[in-house]
C-alpha cells in the first residue's frame, strides 16, 4: 500500500543541490508531494523536508539513492506520531461588511490570524498540519476564496534529540 | 602541504592533474578551455592525446581506466565539446568506470545568457555522473580536482565532471598540494559487516546447489585472486557476467560461463535451479535475470555490493552485505573455513553432476554457414587463440560483442573491455586506443562490427599519428547484425533499415590506408589465421582487418527479451530438455 512518508534531508548549502535532489526523485519515478527548503542553525547546512507517497520498499530505494548524492549529509524519516509537522497557508477570502464578522469568527476558531484587510477581502495566515489547513479552507470556501498559497511541510522530531546535532559529530569525526 | 604559489587557474588545473597522478589526458581544445591548453603545452608529466571527436576522448579515458585501474581523464571545451562527452560519461556511469571529464565553460558573467558555445553541462550530466562540479573560484581548483579523482575512484567508481569557466582559468589564485578534501556527505562503506559475513558463510556451507554470481564489482575491487580462493575452497560453480569476464579463468573447471540473454545454457540453468546465489558486485540487471519474477525462483540471495542502493533494488536479498568485494571475499574465506571446521559442509557432488550434464549437452558452439561464407564466430575464436590470453580485447556492441565474450577465452582480469550497461555502439576503437596508451606493452585488439566501426573509426587517425598501434578486426556482415537477428526472429524477417551495405561501401581497406593504418581483408576460412598473423606482426602502426563474413549467423543461446530464463533457446527452435534428474 502506498503511504505518505516525511523525509528530513540535511544537505550541504551549495548551488544546484535542490536540483540534484528534485531530479533524483523524478528520474527514479517518485512524485514529491511537498518540498520545503531552508537554512539551519549551521551556516553551511540546509534542511529539506520532503513528503513523498510511496510503498516501504521503494522508499528504501529512494533513500539509498538520495544518500548517494555527494551533497546529502543525512536523511531521517520522521514518524508523524513523534514529530511536529507544520505548513503555512495564506488565503485571501472575500469579506464585505455583511460577511466579515463570520470570517473573523472562523479565523479565531482555527487560531489563525488576519494579516491584511481590504474593503471587500481579508488575507488570513494560518499554520498547522495539512489536515487542519484543509479543514480551514473548507470552512472558508463558502465565503469565496480569491487566492490561496500554501508552503511545503516543515517538520521536526519531538523531544530533545537533534538530527543536526548528530550531524556535527559526523562532521568532526570525518 | 606545499607552500602556496600564485598561479593562473589554468596552471593550477594542470599542476593539480599532475599532482593527483594523471599521466594522460584525451581531449580537444576549443575557446572556453583554451587557457588550460597553454600550460598543457609545457607539461612534462602530462601527455595530451589530441583525439578527433570528444566521444573518442571519453571512451579512450574509459578504456584506459578499465585496462589499468587508474582514473581516466578527458577534456573538452564548452557547449558542443562538452555535450559530445555525454555518451561516454553515460557509458562510464552505467559500467562504473572511474573517469574525470574536464570541460571549459563560458566566463562566469556569461553563464545563463545563452552565450556562444554555452551549455549547462552540469545540469545535463547530473543524472549520468557520480558527481559534478562547477568551479566558482580559482582557489577551489586544486581541491576540486582532488575531490573529483577521489570520488571517481573510491566506493562504487564512476564518472565525475569538472566544469571550469574561462575567467576562472585566467584568474590568478593560490595553488598548494595536497588540498584538504571537503566531502562531509561522502563516506563509502568498504568494511563488510561481520555478522552478515557469518550468516553468508553459514548459507554457503549449507547450500546444496550454490552458484557464485560474479559481476564487474569484483574486477573494480581488484579481487580476482580472492574470488579464486573462495571458489576453490568451496568448489562452488562460478558464473561471470559480461562485465566480469576475466575475473575468473574461463579454462577453470568450475567456470560455467556467462549468464543472461546470451549466456551459456549451463550458467543460465544453474541460476534457475540454484538454491543459493552468492552475488558479488553484480546488480541483477534485466539482461541477466530475464523476467525478474521467474528468475532463480528457489534461490536464497547473498548480495554483496559496495553500493547499498543496489541491494534489494531488483531482487530482495536474504543476506545483504555492503562493502568492498575484496574485503568481503577475504572475510568470507575465513568465515566459510570456520563453518567447515564446525562440521557444516553440504555435498555438491549431485549438483556438479547436473551442471556437467548441462555443460556437456549444451556447449557453446556455432554452425558453419551453408552458403560458403566465413563464420564470424570462427574469426573471433581464432583471434582469441592467436593473440592469446595476455592480449586485451575491446568490443563494440552487438553480435560481435556477444561472440567475443563467448568465443575468446579470458584467463586474466582487465583483458575484456566493453560497453555493458549502456550498450554504446562505437566504444571499441577509442576504448582500445585508451587501453593501449595505458598498457603499451600489451597487444590490444578491437573486435568491432561494421556498424559500430563507422561510428568512431576516425580515432584510428589519432592512433596512427600518436603512435598507438592497436589492431582492429571489423566483423563485417554488412548489417546491423543484432538488430537484424531480432528482425529475423521477431519481425518475420522484415529487414527494415539494418542493411548498411558496408561490404560494398566504404572500402575498409582503403579507409584504413587513408587513415595511416595497415588495411587487410579476409573473406575465406583458409586465410583467417594468416591474416591475423600478419596483423600480429605489425607493431608500429594500427592495423585494420576487414573480415567479410556471412550475414545470417545468429547469437545463441538466447533468452528472448522479457521472457523467463527457463525459456532459453540453445539454438533456433531448440529448447533444452531437462531430464527427470534435473528437476
Amino acid at each position: 500500500m502506498t503511504t505518505r512518508h516525511t523525509l528530513s534531508v540535511l544537505v550541504e548549502d551549495k548551488p544546484g543541490v535542490l536540483a540534484r535532489v528534485a531530479a533524483l526523485f523524478s528520474r527514479r519515478g517518485f512524485n514529491i508531494e511537498s518540498l520545503a527548503v531552508g537554512p539551519t542553525e549551521h551556516p553551511t547546512t540546509s534542511r529539506m523536508t520532503i513528503v513523498v507517497a510511496v510503498d516501504d520498499l521503494p522508499l528504501e530505494q529512494v533513500t539509498k539513492q538520495l544518500n548517494k548524492l555527494v551533497n546529502v549529509l543525512k536523511i531521517v524519516e520522521l514518524d508523524p506520531t513523534a514529530a511536529v509537522q507544520r505548513e503555512l497557508l495564506l488565503v485571501k477570502v472575500k469579506a464585505d461588511l455583511t460577511t466579515r464578522s463570520h470570517v473573523l469568527e472562523t479565523v479565531q476558531l482555527f487560531r489563525a490570524k488576519v494579516v491584511d484587510v481590504a474593503t471587500d477581502a481579508v488575507t488570513i495566515e494560518a499554520t498547522g498540519t495539512a489536515d487542519k489547513l484543509s479543514a480551514l479552507i473548507k470552512v472558508l470556501e463558502p465565503f469565496g476564496i480569491r487566492e490561496l498559497v500554501q508552503s511545503g511541510m516543515v517538520a521536526v522530531g519531538r523531544g530533545s534529540r537533534s538530527m543536526t546535532g548528530a550531524e556535527n559529530r559526523l562532521r568532526s569525526a570525518s | 602541504m606545499t607552500a602556496p604559489e600564485s598561479l593562473t587557474g589554468a596552471q593550477s588545473l594542470v599542476r593539480s592533474l599532475e599532482s593527483v597522478g594523471a599521466e594522460v589526458v584525451f581531449g580537444i581544445p576549443g575557446g572556453a578551455i583554451l587557457p588550460a591548453y597553454d600550460p598543457i603545452f609545457d607539461s612534462k608529466k602530462l601527455r595530451h592525446i589530441l583525439v578527433r571527436h570528444e566521444q573518442g576522448a571519453g571512451h579512450a579515458a574509459e578504456g584506459y581506466a578499465q585496462a589499468t585501474g587508474r582514473v581516466g581523464v578527458c577534456m573538452a571545451t564548452s557547449g558542443p565539446g562538452a555535450t559530445n562527452l555525454v555518451t561516454p560519461i553515460a557509458d562510464a556511469y552505467m559500467d562504473s568506470v572511474p573517469i574525470v571529464a574536464i570541460t571549459g565553460q563560458v566566463p562566469s558573467a556569461a553563464i545563463g545568457t545563452d552565450a556562444f558555445q554555452e551549455a549547462d553541462i552540469c545540469g545535463i550530466t547530473m543524472p549520468i555522473t557520480k558527481h559534478n562540479f562547477l568551479v566558482q573560484h580559482v582557489d577551489d581548483i586544486p581541491r576540486t580536482i582532488a575531490e573529483a579523482f577521489h570520488i571517481a575512484a573510491s566506493g562504487r567508481p564512476g564518472p565525475v565532471l569538472v566544469d571550469v569557466p574561462k575567467d576562472i582559468l585566467q584568474a590568478i589564485g593560490q595553488f598548494s598540494w595536497p588540498p584538504v578534501l571537503d566531502l562531509p556527505g561522502y563516506h563509502p562503506t568498504t568494511r563488510p559487516h561481520a555478522k552478515q559475513i557469518r550468516e553468508a558463510a553459514r548459507l554457503i556451507a549449507e547450500a546444496k546447489r550454490p552458484v557464485l554470481y560474479v559481476g564487474g564489482g569484483v574486477l573494480k575491487a581488484r579481487a580476482a585472486a580472492e574470488l579464486r580462493v573462495l571458489a576453490e575452497l568451496t568448489g562452488i560453480p562460478v558464473v561471470t557476467t559480461l562485465m566480469a569476464r576475466g575475473a575468473f579463468p574461463d579454462s577453470h573447471p568450475q567456470h560455467l560461463g556467462m549468464p543472461g540473454m546470451h549466456g551459456s545454457v549451463a550458467a543460465v540453468t544453474a541460476f534457475q535451479k540454484s538454491d543459493l546465489l552468492i552475488c558479488l558486485g553484480a546488480r541483477f540487471d534485466d539482461r541477466v535475470t530475464g523476467k525478474l519474477s521467474s528468475f532463480a525462483p528457489e534461490a536464497k540471495i547473498i548480495h554483496a555490493d559496495i553500493d547499498p542502493a543496489e541491494i534489494g533494488k531488483n531482487r530482495e536479498a536474504d543476506v545483504p552485505i555492503v562493502g568492498d568485494c575484496r574485503e568481503t571475499l577475504a572475510d568470507l574465506v575465513v568465515a566459510v573455513q570456520e563453518a567447515y571446521a564446525a562440521g557444516t559442509r553440504a555435498d555438491l557432488t549431485a549438483w556438479w553432476k547436473q551442471l556437467d550434464n548441462w555443460r556437456e549437452t549444451y556447449p557453446l558452439g556455432y554452425e558453419e554457414p551453408t552458403d560458403g561464407s566465413l563464420a564470424p564466430q570462427y574469426v573471433i575464436e581464432r583471434i582469441g587463440k592467436i593473440a592469446g590470453p595476455e592480449a586485451i580485447y575491446a568490443s563494440g556492441v552487438g553480435q560481435h560483442q556477444m561472440w567475443a565474450s563467448q568465443f575468446i577465452s579470458y584467463e586474466n582480469p582487465y583483458t575484456w573491455l566493453n560497453s555493458g550497461g549502456a550498450g554504446t555502439m562505437g566504444y571499441a576503437v577509442p576504448a582500445a586506443m585508451g587501453a593501449k596508451v595505458g598498457r603499451p606493452e600489451a597487444t590490444v585488439w578491437a573486435i568491432d562490427g561494421d556498424g559500430c566501426f563507422q561510428m568512431t573509426n576516425q580515432e584510428l587517425v589519432t592512433c596512427a599519428i600518436e603512435g598507438i598501434p592497436i589492431k582492429v578486426a571489423v566483423i563485417n556482415n554488412g548489417n546491423l547484425g543484432m538488430v537484424r537477428q531480432w528482425q529475423t526472429l521477431f519481425y518475420d524477417g522484415r529487414y527494415s533499415n539494418t542493411n548498411l551495405q558496408s561490404k560494398r561501401i566504404p572500402d575498409f581497406v582503403k579507409l584504413a590506408d587513408a587513415m595511416g593504418c595497415v588495411g587487410l581483408r579476409c573473406d575465406t576460412k583458409a586465410d583467417v589465421d594468416a591474416t591475423i598473423e600478419k596483423a600480429m606482426a605489425v607493431d608500429d602502426m594500427p592495423v585494420v582487418i576487414d573480415f567479410v563474413v556471412g550475414q545470417d549467423a545468429m547469437v545463441w543461446p538466447m533468452v528472448p527479451a522479457g521472457t523467463s530464463n527457463d525459456e532459453i533457446l540453445a539454438a533456433r527452435d531448440t529448447r533444452p530438455v531437462w531430464g527427470e534428474d534435473d528437476v
